[in-house]
């Protein structure tokens, strides 16, 4: 292998992408062709680094700068100054709050002392199109003495004492679900790894996908012998081109390197896995769903039980995992369950990557142990509120997931914490919202989006996603009453106790946490008045209603 | 300019398919899902196959995925109307997805979305009258890093500004 005295790793995380990338890493690479400096200086195009709103971000190693928010046109400043004459450009350098996003220790900053990499241990710091890069960071090692010196059932166990629970949502006790599927009895079991991430606000999924997609493929490989499946699906969602290309590319080289196959380490087991695209529906998220799209038929979800583990797809046993829960299993085979249990809580061990959008300084991809407070993560990590505005509320696990309040700043994130507060951590997603928003606004957009994608097989959520629509809406043109809202709460207690999936009955967990802790603003609303100022009145011919206590001042009606 | 009637209900009118089905379409609609005869099971990527053809999905399209898979015709129509991802009426030779999700919302989604229809002359969900375009609400595109951001094929742009946007519809005229 060559030895290169620097590498420029350009961040391909999706983002980064959108934010144009791939031109400035072909203009570094042309500079450095053009200097040839080829044979000394290599160029990776890496997963995400994590600070996505300082895309497109360049680290040049060894030294670990970090150029933020780098364009073509300084592309050949860096090579000829940084490269060829070894001065960083200073001009470029991110030297801010936010970090050297510099993944050698000692040039840790903020932004990762709160962080621990678990999940993320690769992403940024490895091309995920080579295989090499990943096994030489202890890749499929962790597969390797799985099938090569433990039985399933140990495999199980370790998961089991490690405490890991599932990352996509539902929190489920990953190594308890690997049992109901280990002991069933069938000539076939499957394993799925759901990556259908739909969830408004999460993009973890994709990211760990595309920074480190053996990681993924490891971890099923490990999972189907700990439950005796031969074979792998990742269902992925359709707009995800590059996860989809990353993860297929992966596949064929682990097929290559003969850690996919027949036969595998010489255990006598066999495992293959396929790549399913979806094709744009949020409700395939759930599992049921997601297994009817994978058979070809509208992705409606089923009626449970039974379960997926022990009769999934084509009625076989099969464990659908999300792709963090699986991304979490070669290192915890790897160092044991007692190492994974060092982080998080008690009862949450582990991490939990995030994704962190809205009104906070620094947006993106953060890994932190679980039982962190939001307020360490809006104002740590997250760097804070633009603007000098407010803390408004923070919506945790997504569309699906509970709003909380200033209350709620110390709460610690995990899993039994959140629940108290009515809320979840779901898949992650933190989406934070200022006082220039207001919630009632905001709660349109959410039930908007509940509307769209209630995938209309029971009435319960077909008809009352709708309806609460039209309510909040109604609300939104100052023109709700007090009957309106009281619908309201019991439509969803009836969605929430009746309708076939958790699309519909989760539909009640960011209304209700609303409704509760704003209930003030909601209140105003009705007597025609929208403190944040953002709700107007309909024209009907009137004068435009502005509210008297909002920014716009003015008087009632 | 094409033309479908239906959905056509039990015992409804026949459907005639005026579109541009002629037999140089539909033989590579048959030979695009030969690889799935008999394999129901692969329906959604027969269609997201069909569809990347002519960015929709052809009434007499449908058929031929039908009978080489070997599905019932209705089953075909309901799969292929299920997922946001296929149309079943003619669309634009680009499609713009924009994301209205919360996340895009608090970053001013709704006010990039009237520019957008605005600078191309149509409503949500259109096309535009050359067929360069057409614009549907997307669920979340999974780039809430950047956003506001719409997403032209596989091509997502991020940290939108209503004023970018006649630059970047130029790269496609």
């Amino acid at each position: 292998m060559a030895f290169y005295r620097a590498h420029v790793l350009v961040c391909g995380g999706f983002p980064c992408v959108a934010a144009g990338c791939r031109a400035v890493r072909d203009a570094i690479e042309r500079s450095v062709k053009e200097h040839g400096l080829e044979r000394e200086v290599r160029v990776v195009e890496t997963g995400c680094l994590g600070p996505c709103d300082l895309g497109p971000i360049v680290v040049v190693y060894p030294e670990g700068t970090v150029y933020a928010r780098v364009t073509v046109g300084d592309a050949s400043e860096i090579v000829d100054e940084h490269l060829l004459k070894g001065r960083a450009v200073r001009r470029l350098e991110y030297t801010g709050h936010l970090p050297s996003v510099s993944l050698t220790d000692d040039k840790r900053t903020d932004y990762f002392e709160v962080q621990e990499r678990i999940v993320l241990e690769n992403v940024g710091l490895i091309d995920p199109d080579s295989i090499e890069e990943y096994i030489g960071r202890d890749g499929y090692h962790a597969a390797g003495v799985a099938l090569t010196s433990m039985s399933p059932d140990e495999v199980i166990e370790t998961i089991k004492s490690s405490g890991l629970r599932g990352r996509g949502g539902a929190a489920f006790p990953t190594g308890v679900k690997l049992g109901f599927t280990a002991r069933a009895g069938a000539d076939q079991k499957y394993i799925v790894c759901n990556a259908d991430e739909g969830e408004p606000g999460t993009f973890k999924d994709r990211l760990i996908l595309e920074g480190d997609p053996h990681k993924v493929i490891e971890g099923m490989v490990i999972l189907g012998y700990s439950v005796g499946a031969s074979m792998g699906y990742v269902y992925i969602r359709g707009e995800y081109y590059l996860s989809i290309e990353r993860i297929e590319r992966a596949i064929e080289e682990a097929r290559k390197y003969g850690l996919l196959g027949a036969d595998m380490f010489g255990s006598g087991f066999n495992f293959d896995i396929e790549v399913k695209k979806g094709a744009g529906a949020y409700v395939c998220g759930e599992e049921t769903a997601l297994i009817e799209s994978m058979e070809g038929k509208r992705g409606e979800p089923r009626q449970k039980p039974p379960y997926p583990g022990t009769c999934g797809l084509w009625g076989k046993p099969t464990v659908v995992n999300n792709v963090e829960t699986i991304a979490n299993v070669p290192p915890i085979i790897r160092s044991g369950a007692d190492w994974f249990r060092q982080f998080g809580t008690p009862t949450s061990p582990g991490t939990k990557v995030y994704t962190l959008t809205g009104d906070v300084n620094n947006k993106g991809l953060i890994e932190v142990p679980m039982g962190i407070t939001l307020r360490e993560v809006i104002y740590g990590v997250g760097g804070g509120i633009p603007g000098g505005r407010r803390f408004k509320m923070a919506q945790t696990g997504g569309t699906a997931g509970g709003c909380l309040s200033e209350a709620h700043l110390d709460i610690p994130m995990d899993y039994e914490n959140l629940q108290k507060a009515g809320s979840a951590l779901g898949s992650g997603a933190l989406l934070i919202i200022d006082d220039s928003h207001c919630i009632v606004d905001i709660a349109c957009t959410l039930l908007r989006f509940f509307e769209h994608e209630s995938c209309g097989q029971c009435t319960p959520c077909r008809e009352g996603t709708r309806r609460l629509c039209d309510i909040f809406r109604k609300t939104r043109e100052l023109a709700a009453t007090e009957d309106d809202l009281k619908l309201a709460r019991e439509l969803a207690e009836v969605m929430q106790s009746s309708s076939l999936c958790a699309l519909g009955q989760s539909v009640a967990v960011p209304l209700f946490t609303i409704m509760d802790h704003y209930a003030d603003e909601i209140e105003a609303h009705l007597e025609g008045c929208c403190p944040a100022g953002v709700c107007r009145r309909l024209p009907t011919g009137a004068d435009e209603a502005v509210c008297a206590t909002s920014q716009t001042g003015g008087g009632i009606k | 300019m094409s033309e479908m009637r239906g959905p056509a209900g039990p015992g409804g009118p026949s459907v005639v398919c005026k579109c541009e089905c002629d037999d140089v379409f539909l033989s590579k609609v048959e030979k695009v899902v030969s690889s799935y005869r008999g394999r129901p099971e692969d329906l959604v990527q027969a269609l997201h196959d069909v569809q990347s053809l002519r960015n929709y999905l052809p009434r007499e399209a449908l058929r031929v995925v039908a009978r080489t898979l070997d599905v019932p015709e209705s089953r075909v129509y309901g799969v292929a109307t299920f997922y946001s991802m296929f149309s079943t009426s003619p669309r634009g030779r680009h499609i713009i997805r924009i994301c209205e999700s919360a996340p895009c919302h608090v970053a001013g989604a709704a006010e990039i979305i009237d520019s957008l229809l605005d600078e191309l002359g149509v409503e949500m969900g259109g096309t535009t009258s050359d067929r360069m375009f057409t614009v549907e609400t997307s669920s979340c595109l999974g780039v809430c890093g950047v956003a506001p951001a719409i997403m032209i094929d596989d091509v997502v742009y991020g940290n939108l500004l209503a004023e970018d946007l006649p630059a970047i519809l130029r790269r496609y005229r």
